[in-house]
């Protein structure tokens, strides 16, 4: 299903006026959740709502400009990429710690003062890995709802 | 009273939510009362480590606490990852409604007739 | 705390007209209303991190609905509902209001006074500990990361479901309906 298109019949998308506020917010919107990522350590926010954030930004840019043209941009196998990558990602993370102390061990605890962007020892990069598999995921399940659909009986009521 | 009041009120609304999946015929209104009932147990949560007076559990440059004054950060922790977790049960029950759509045309359960036990 | 009783009672409401509205868009449009005056409430309850990450998570929710419910027939009729299901609703929503009149004054602590007997060690020592000034993601990410490690196995297997339940009709299906034009 091609999300409905208000101006012209063979234009996918939205109308004028969404597609330019779309183009001038997206990046902004990105920013904002990659800063949220980011300082997860020292303001409210953390990996989850990061990457929430982040898979709205790209889902934004899907709905505005249709399946096809966002597909170039970042692709339902690009997807399952950023994810699988997350996942990994988080476990060596994880796996990494117990040569030095347990599963989980904070190994780079003592790099750093508390309150700069550079502390907290492994809190940072799981919340990096928390974004990408958080996000990527919630940008697959939309994709697969909403743009890619291609089964029998949609549409019988219509 | 008024100690237990939100907790009522809680229950209140998740029992709202167990209503509505108890009895209505709509696959949207089961998934709309199975999310009513989870906003109500994210909520109880929260509502159990809230202190009267007490701050955000966040230090603000750097300072020690004084930890008598802050809010449990114990159930916030657990309510992120249920939040999430609601998330992707509510993403996976919307993915069976759109198929059982696609495949009866309704939405009715009572009209789905291999559902039948 | 006035206005936390008047959003409580706001999100009753809410509950309320979604469950018994016939028009499917309305019903999410109001549990959309539920899950906003749910992040206020966490706002006002000193819980910024859960307010964020609700309400972000609560639009991704609508917009799945809100796709879920476009181009179906029109609306939910009411010729008989599950009469035995309402009644039973009804039953547990009249023993659950008076199990919790009875139970709450003396099980839990009042509202106000967290017991905090296993949660007095993180805000302590989790500045020393990790390193880290907010102390939720501390205790999501280094002191219990198990927990996290389990939500993105959750996760994971949600995208992977959702992939299984959407994927086309599989080869033998399609060779049959190729066959028989059905």
């Amino acid at each position: 299903m091609q999300v409905r298109a208000m101006s012209k019949e063979h234009e996918p998308g939205m109308s004028l006026i969404v597609k330019t506020v779309t183009r001038l917010t997206i990046g902004l919107i990105f920013l904002y959740g990659i800063y949220i990522v980011l300082h997860g350590h020292l303001t409210p926010g953390g990996g989850f709502a990061g990457g929430v954030i982040v898979a709205l930004s790209f889902i934004n840019l899907t709905l505005a400009f249709g399946g096809s043209a966002s597909s170039k941009v970042f692709s339902l196998d690009a997807a399952h990429m950023v994810e699988a990558l997350g996942a990994i990602m988080f476990l060596a993370i994880a796996l990494l710690g117990l040569q030095w102390g347990g599963f989980f061990d904070n190994f780079l605890r003592s790099d750093g003062e508390p309150g700069m962007l550079v502390s907290a020892g492994i809190i940072p990069l799981a919340n990096i890995a928390i974004c990408m598999k958080v996000g990527a995921g919630i940008f697959a399940i939309f994709l697969t709802l909403i743009v890619i659909q291609k089964f029998e009986g949609e549409g019988r009521n219509r | 009273m008024n100690a237990t009041l939100p907790y009522v009120l809680c229950m209140i609304l998740f029992c709202i939510g167990i209503y509505a999946m108890l009895a209505k015929r709509n696959i949207i209104k089961i998934i709309i009362g199975l999310s009513i009932a989870e906003y109500a147990v994210n909520l109880f949560l929260v509502l159990a480590a809230y202190r009267i007076g007490g701050t955000a559990p966040i230090f603000s440059d750097g300072r020690t606490p004084a930890p008598g004054s802050m809010v449990d950060p114990l159930p916030h922790a657990l309510v992120l990852t249920s939040i999430v977790i609601g998330l992707a049960t509510t993403a996976f029950m919307i993915a069976l409604a759109i198929r059982l759509y696609g495949k009866y045309g309704t939405f009715d359960i009572t009209r789905m007739r291999e559902l039948r036990g | 705390m006035v206005e936390l009783y008047v959003l409580l009672g706001l999100m009753i409401v809410g509950a309320v007209i979604a469950t018994e509205v016939k028009d499917l868009l309305s019903a999410v449009i109001a549990v959309g209303v539920v899950g906003l005056a749910l992040s206020i409430v966490f706002l006002l309850l000193m819980a910024p991190d859960v307010a964020i990450t609700q309400i972000v998570v609560e639009i991704a929710a609508v917009i799945l609905l809100i796709r879920a419910t476009l181009n179906t027939d029109i609306s939910a009729r009411s010729c008989t509902g599950r009469p035995f299901g309402a009644v039973m609703g009804l039953a547990f929503l009249g023993l659950g209001v008076l199990a919790a009149l009875v139970t709450f004054p003396q099980g839990l602590s009042p509202f106000g006074n967290p017991l905090m007997t296993v949660s007095a060690f993180y805000p302590v020592n989790s500045m020393a500990g990790t390193g880290a000034t907010n102390v939720v993601s501390a205790v999501i990410l280094d002191y219990r990361g198990y927990d996290t490690l389990g939500e993105a196995t959750v996760l994971f297997t949600a995208v992977v479901g959702v992939l299984t339940v959407m994927r086309a009709t599989g080869r033998k299906e399609s060779q049959d309906a190729g066959e028989s034009h059905e």
